[in-house]
């Protein structure tokens, strides 16, 4: 009954909110368009024109010469080296700060009931930890790997090492809190029976939590690591090595026909590292 | 000094969640070392709450709690988990880690003995295979030892549950509504292994049953708990069908297979469209 009248009332009192917010939206929509410049006329007018078909017909045919294509052998084994630590050293940024930054193993819950009531400094301290935690990672996630590379760049030279570094702060980042988030969403009750039988905390993680949560772990890690082959190649274009520095010199010299042979390698290693975890997600 | 004897003595015990939940309210006993009590009552009567107290899991809001004449209040880190070693509880169900084979379940009895390298490494290469094997022999599922553990019907995971606390060998074994998810013919074999190893290996036995009848039969001090506190205090012989009736009055008696679900569900969180 309660719930009946509820649902009746609730229509004509979200009218008016409905409307302001379409109205917003609209306005956004109009606002956007003209602060970032989307002028469609380009496409039409002759001069535009001219531009995107020298661009396009100078991609083909691509260059699949044998001396282009070793020279990119290189290149190509580099970024997927970059993504490979790159996201090594995301998980070993990752995990750790994803444990701590983990509520319900840090402070709350029936894990910490029992050390945890009548300690208000404990808990304090706890809370501080768990609130450092996540506050490093949103630092490190919320930094495009992008900028954290042009800053390694300048802290550490040229090259392949600071995307790695890039990709492995960035990315360290992101899989700690998705990491955290996995560690909440498991079923407490096992752990409960673990604590009780007197284990602690790192031995209810191994023979509890992790194993519940390794599906998800892997499967999230996996796809981070597509992301980073991406990200690496992209890395390039400021200077941290891999396929990203060949497309700006091809680029800057107007050999589109390059450009289209490194997109389709690009392309090739994606689907790649795609099909690969793919087939590790369902060995699961 | 009676109270060293004693496994148990509450005085006062209160436990609230939250502001006003309250979950235990004003219980006082002592159980014996070696004895065998069956906790019944209606539920949401407190009985898990106690539970999770007697085993160190949650703490008493007010009120006194000693374990083997130690208040409980003065145990943290290492002493604390010491005496949840000393403590077996076996779960209604979902006790066990899923995904884990059978041998690690099992082993996972000596985790307060092993040092947190030691149980990684059992992980990969299981350490003690023998002392597992004799367990599950002990349950009368020897063969499962490599199976992974959701693969075993309820009944057999919750034997794995009962070798969990057999290679534990706590000094007192407390089971929550142990048998509510198995059929009725195996909830007395259960009830009957758990008597059998309280009393072949003299350890105290507490079990929380909805079964008013398994809890007469087999025990000889029976605890009637409502409202967070102990209605009766007796042995069955001097239970009558009034004190039976007034435990349960204003509720309904759950079968034996419905109780699976723990938390209240609102008969509102759903409305049908019509």
């Amino acid at each position: 009954m309660n719930q009946q009248a509820q649902l009746l009332t609730r229509p004509s009192h979200r009218s008016f909110f409905s409307y302001l917010f379409t109205a917003l939206f609209l306005l956004t929509l109009v606002d956007s368009w003209q602060r970032t410049g989307i002028d469609l006329r380009v496409f039409f007018e002759a001069k535009g024109r001219d531009a995107l078909w020298k661009f396009l017909t100078g991609m083909f045919p691509p260059d699949l010469s044998w001396n282009f294509l070793s020279l990119m052998l290189r290149p190509t084994l580099e970024t997927i080296q970059i993504s490979f630590w790159g996201t090594v050293i995301a998980v070993m940024i990752g995990f750790p700060l994803g444990l701590l930054g983990t509520n319900t193993l840090i402070v709350r819950g029936i894990l910490n009931e029992a050390e945890l009531q009548g300690a208000p400094v404990r808990r304090g301290l706890r809370y501080l930890v768990y609130l450092l935690a996540r506050g490093i990672l949103s630092l490190f996630r919320c930094i495009p790997e992008f900028v954290w590379a042009f800053m390694f760049v300048r802290a550490v030279g040229l090259g392949p090492f600071p995307g790695v570094l890039a990709i492995g702060v960035a990315y360290g980042g992101m899989l700690g809190k998705v990491y955290s988030e996995i560690f909440e969403g498991v079923n407490y009750r096992p752990l409960e029976a673990l604590q009780s039988i007197g284990a602690n905390k790192l031995q209810i993680f191994f023979y509890g939590w992790f194993p519940q949560a390794l599906p998800n772990f892997v499967s999230y890690t996996l796809y981070r690591w597509e992301c980073a082959v991406r990200a690496s190649a992209i890395l390039g274009l400021v200077g941290a090595g891999g396929l990203g520095q060949q497309i700006e010199i091809s680029m800057r010299m107007f050999n589109f026909n390059e450009v289209l042979t490194i997109l389709i390698i690009l392309f090739l290693m994606v689907a790649g590292v795609d099909y690969l975890s793919a087939k590790v997600r369902a060995l699961l | 000094m009676s109270y060293l004897q004693r496994q148990y003595r509450l005085e006062a015990v209160r436990k609230v969640f939250g502001r006003r939940q309250v979950a235990l309210d004003g219980v006082d006993m002592g159980i014996q070392r070696g004895e065998r009590v069956a906790l019944i009552g209606p539920s949401g009567a407190g009985k898990t709450t106690l539970f999770r107290l007697l085993n160190c899991t949650l703490r008493p809001s007010s009120g006194k709690l000693w374990i083997n004449g130690e208040d409980i209040e003065t145990l943290h880190g290492k002493r604390l988990r010491q005496a949840r070693l000393r403590i077996g509880t076996i779960y209604q169900q979902h006790n066990l880690v899923p995904r884990l084979r059978v041998i690690h379940n099992v082993l996972a009895g000596q985790l307060g003995r092993w040092s947190t390298f030691w149980s990684l490494s059992s992980l990969a290469k299981p350490h003690d295979v023998e002392v597992a094997r004799k367990a599950l022999s002990q349950v009368g599922i020897p063969d499962k030892i490599f199976e992974r553990t959701d693969e075993l019907s309820g009944g057999q995971q919750q034997r794995v549950a009962i070798a969990r606390v057999l290679v534990q060998n706590p000094e007192v074994i407390l089971a929550d509504e142990p048998v509510s998810s198995v059929d009725p013919t195996l909830a007395s074999t259960i009830v009957r292994l758990l008597i059998d190893i309280s009393e072949s290996t003299r350890k105290t036995l507490v079990v929380s049953l909805h079964s008013v009848d398994l809890a007469l039969a087999y025990f000889p001090r029976v605890i009637g708990v409502k409202h967070g506190r102990a209605a009766f205090d007796l042995a069955p012989d001097k239970i009558s069908d009034a004190m039976l009736e007034d435990l349960y009055a204003g509720s309904i008696r759950e079968n034996d297979t419905q109780e699976a679900a723990s938390e209240p569900t609102s008969p509102i969180a759903y409305p049908s469209i019509s």
